[in-house]
């Protein structure tokens, strides 16, 4: 009899959390345009699979508010391009990422941003290929992504440009005589940065003294990599991390009292927004991004302010990819004369066609305009920054 | 027919029909809706996925199920026939050009693979029981886990070439990483199809199910039910105990080769610890030694989470909240009630037809 009643208590919270989950996926989807009754039917849909639970879901997310933040201030504008944005959680997995892919293909998207990292991009690139449905990825930076095949484009700079620029930097500044690396050796954007450095590093003359690995599984604490790098004397610590286990590293180097230089990757872009972190331990690191959210130019002023209002942090530069993302996108139809009633394969025709030929200006980038060359990958460089006084200044 | 009557009366029997008789409707239903095209690419991509977590779900239940010995780690030999098949089809594709012969001979070696680090892992651990023999098989797949992860095989014209914790080979003109340390593979052609799923399914039910029912089936319940009864009458329970483990782990590297074709780029990391719960989870949901129940349960435990797409946010907690449901349905009165109720009709049918062939 107990057992009766506690299964008709679940049976009856569930039928309530059904209720107002209802409810919820419905404001979710009207979240990229006022008048959703006309943008439904005259719309490009656009969709993408994003890791909004789990260990990424804090870059899933930043992707996620960006790019429907641009495509509600499209929609506002009432031009001839309307956008809906639907994402679909693929919880960082290759095996969920599939899914969500194929989610988004019964939903009916037209274009996709692919997916916001890499592995599950990796996974997915394929099939956008055989379904030839056209991908710009707002922030899945392995090379992977976009070789071995024609459909995938890049909004972030590749890995390898990215290993390149920082040992040029490194070398270029005389920042530091010996290297040490804590990176991630189960991810692929770790692994192919280091890769690069490290050849590069070779050739620019720099010491790497020692590299040391961490997985998603030993991600809690680095003593162990911070005592190695001290016993190594390692002056200059270069983190190609994202930000999270990058602001654990800094917690704990500082309370063993090791103050070696810091110098990261796009990655690391975000550091100051982690929550019941010491910013202060910040100071002095550098990095290397293509977005910097106190610069003052007019695009980026709009951008941060009408983020902070909507959703109440200071967006990365994974939000700003991605908002870019959608403005490419809205470029590119505009210049491809595209109407929302074209099949996704026709759309992707046209896209392949246009995104080489076109000049973006967005908020990532220096100034001089994002071009793509005809295999996706995006020519645009990384901007080395410092953190000073909590905020990011030019390097 | 008369004794086909009486097979399919029988509980053997029943559950062996039952089993064979899921999967293949299962099957027609599915090809005639991928046929008409009334399919969502969404379902349709989840195929083979269920296929691979059916035998698992089948194989796990030989060990946890009809064996009673609590495996945490079957997984770990997913994860070592979804790496053997790559490797096997990634050397293999000049050799063999038909995509199905070199899957099928893939899915051969990822299973031997799997039974020879059943073996490694299974003499060891057999010699404990209970909990202790639990976490011991946790360990052993965490294991098997971090080998993977810091293994790097390289193929080129000269051959193949291992090295453990960093590559340090070079591969020659034209020559490719098969695996790549925790990067995993990426790049494999799939080759997985639901048909292969669909045979290799029966093929495990096949043996699985006329493994129960055999000599060595009863003696390994003999094992599970009274250890003690079975050595005083003779059975080598460390024999039988090894020899449910070893096949088990053997189809678990066969559902793993089967898994990780179908993707095109897979990683050690996948096949961690909260894989090895869920497919107990399958077996548990299914009912313990109960064969057919762990093709249900694992089917609908694989799309539950996928089909939940549709409420958005709160996916995982509804998934949680029915999974709750089910396993206290699965263990309420209602359902023993239910079952009595069905027995007792099935009882007097019975009776009706004894009388009527007297």
């Amino acid at each position: 009899m107990k057992k009766s009643l506690s299964m008709l208590l679940v049976g009856s919270m569930l039928v309530t959390a059904l209720a107002g989950c209802g409810g919820n996926t419905d404001t979710q989807g009207a979240g990229d345009g006022q008048d959703n009754t006309d943008a439904a039917a005259t719309a490009f849909l656009i969709g993408g699979t994003a890791p909004l639970t789990g260990e990424a879901a804090i870059y899933g997310n930043a992707v996620k508010n960006g790019a429907e933040l641009a495509a509600e201030e499209i929609n506002a504008e009432g031009g001839d391009i309307q956008i809906k944005v639907i994402f679909e959680d693929d919880e960082h997995n290759t095996e969920k990422a599939v899914s969500a892919y194929n989610a988004l293909k019964d939903e009916g998207i037209q274009l996709s941003l692919g997916a916001v990292t890499s592995k599950p991009g990796e996974a997915i690139a394929p099939l956008h290929e055989e379904d030839h449905i056209f991908a710009l990825t707002p922030s899945a930076s392995s090379p992977a992504n976009i070789e071995g095949n024609d459909v995938v484009f890049q909004m972030c700079f590749s890995d390898p440009n990215q290993g390149m620029a920082s040992a040029e930097y490194i070398a270029d500044q005389q920042l530091g005589t010996k290297i040490g690396v804590i990176y991630k050796s189960d991810d692929v954007y770790s692994t192919g940065i280091l890769e690069q450095f490290k050849a590069e590093a070779e050739s620019k003359g720099l010491e790497i003294v020692t590299e040391q690995a961490f997985t998603t599984e030993t991600q809690n604490d680095f003593s162990v990599q911070l005592n190695a790098c001290k016993s190594a004397g390692a002056d200059l610590l270069f983190l190609p991390i994202y930000y999270t286990p990058a602001s654990l590293i800094l917690t704990q180097a500082n309370a063993m009292g090791y103050t070696p230089k810091f110098f990261g990757v796009d990655g690391m872009d975000g550091i100051l927004t982690v929550e019941n972190f010491d910013t202060t331990l910040a100071e002095g690191v550098m990095l290397l991004t293509p977005f910097n959210a106190d610069a003052t130019d007019e695009k980026t002023v709009n951008f941060v302010t009408k983020y902070k209002e909507k959703y109440g942090e200071t967006p990365n530069q994974f939000a700003a990819d991605a908002y870019d993302c959608i403005y490419a996108y809205k470029q590119a139809l505009e210049e491809a004369e595209c109407t929302p009633d074209m099949s996704a394969s026709d759309l992707c025709d046209k896209m392949i066609e246009t995104f080489p030929t076109i000049t973006f200006e967005g908020l990532t980038g220096d100034g001089a305009g994002i071009t793509w060359d005809s295999n996706g990958a995006v020519s645009k460089s990384p901007k080395g920054m410092i953190i000073e006084n909590g905020a990011y200044v030019g390097m | 027919m008369k004794k086909f009557k009486k097979y399919a009366a029988s509980k053997a029997g029943r559950d062996t029909l039952l089993s064979f008789g899921i999967v293949i409707a299962g099957y027609i239903y599915l090809q005639v809706m991928v046929a008409t095209g009334n399919i969502s690419s969404l379902l349709e991509s989840l195929l083979v996925p269920i296929c691979a977590y059916v035998i698992m779900a089948v194989s796990l239940n030989l060990t946890v199920g009809i064996l009673g010995e609590l495996s945490l780690g079957h997984a770990g030999f997913m994860s070592v026939g979804a790496f053997a098949g790559v490797v096997t089809t990634t050397c293999l594709a000049e050799a063999i050009p038909s995509a199905p012969l070199r899957l099928a001979v893939a899915i051969l070696v990822g299973g031997i693979c799997a039974a020879v680090a059943g073996v490694i892992v299974g003499v060891p651990v057999l010699r404990l029981k209970g909990d202790y023999l639990a976490i011991v098989t946790l360990a052993f797949g965490e294991i098997i886990k971090n080998i993977i992860n810091v293994l790097y095989i390289g193929l080129d014209s000269t051959g193949l070439h291992f090295s453990l914790l960093e590559q340090r080979f070079e591969l020659a003109e034209g020559g490719e990483m098969i695996i790549n340390g925790p990067m995993g593979v990426s790049g494999v052609s799939r080759l997985s199809t639901l048909t292969t799923g669909f045979v290799l399914v029966l093929i495990t039910l096949f043996l699985i199910l006329n493994l129960i029912n055999s000599r060595a089936g009863r003696a390994i319940m003999s094992v599970r039910d009274n250890k003690i009864a079975a050595d005083s009458i003779g059975i080598s329970t460390t024999r039988y105990k090894l020899m449910a483990f070893v096949i088990s782990a053997a189809f678990a590297g066969m559902a793993g080769t089967l898994y990780g074709m179908n993707y095109t780029t897979i990683t050690a990391a996948k096949f961690d610890f909260n894989t090895s719960i869920l497919i107990l989870v399958f077996v548990v949901l299914g009912g313990l030694g109960n064969i057919w129940g762990s093709i249900i349960a694992a089917s609908l435990l694989t799309i539950l989470p996928e089909v939940l797409r549709e409420v958005g946010e709160y996916r995982m907690l509804i998934y949680a909240i029915l999974l709750i449901v089910m396993m206290l349905f699965n263990n309420s009165p209602l359902k023993a009630r239910l079952l009595e109720k069905r027995g007792m009709k099935q009882m007097s049918k019975l009776e009706k037809n004894g009388k009527e062939g007297a």
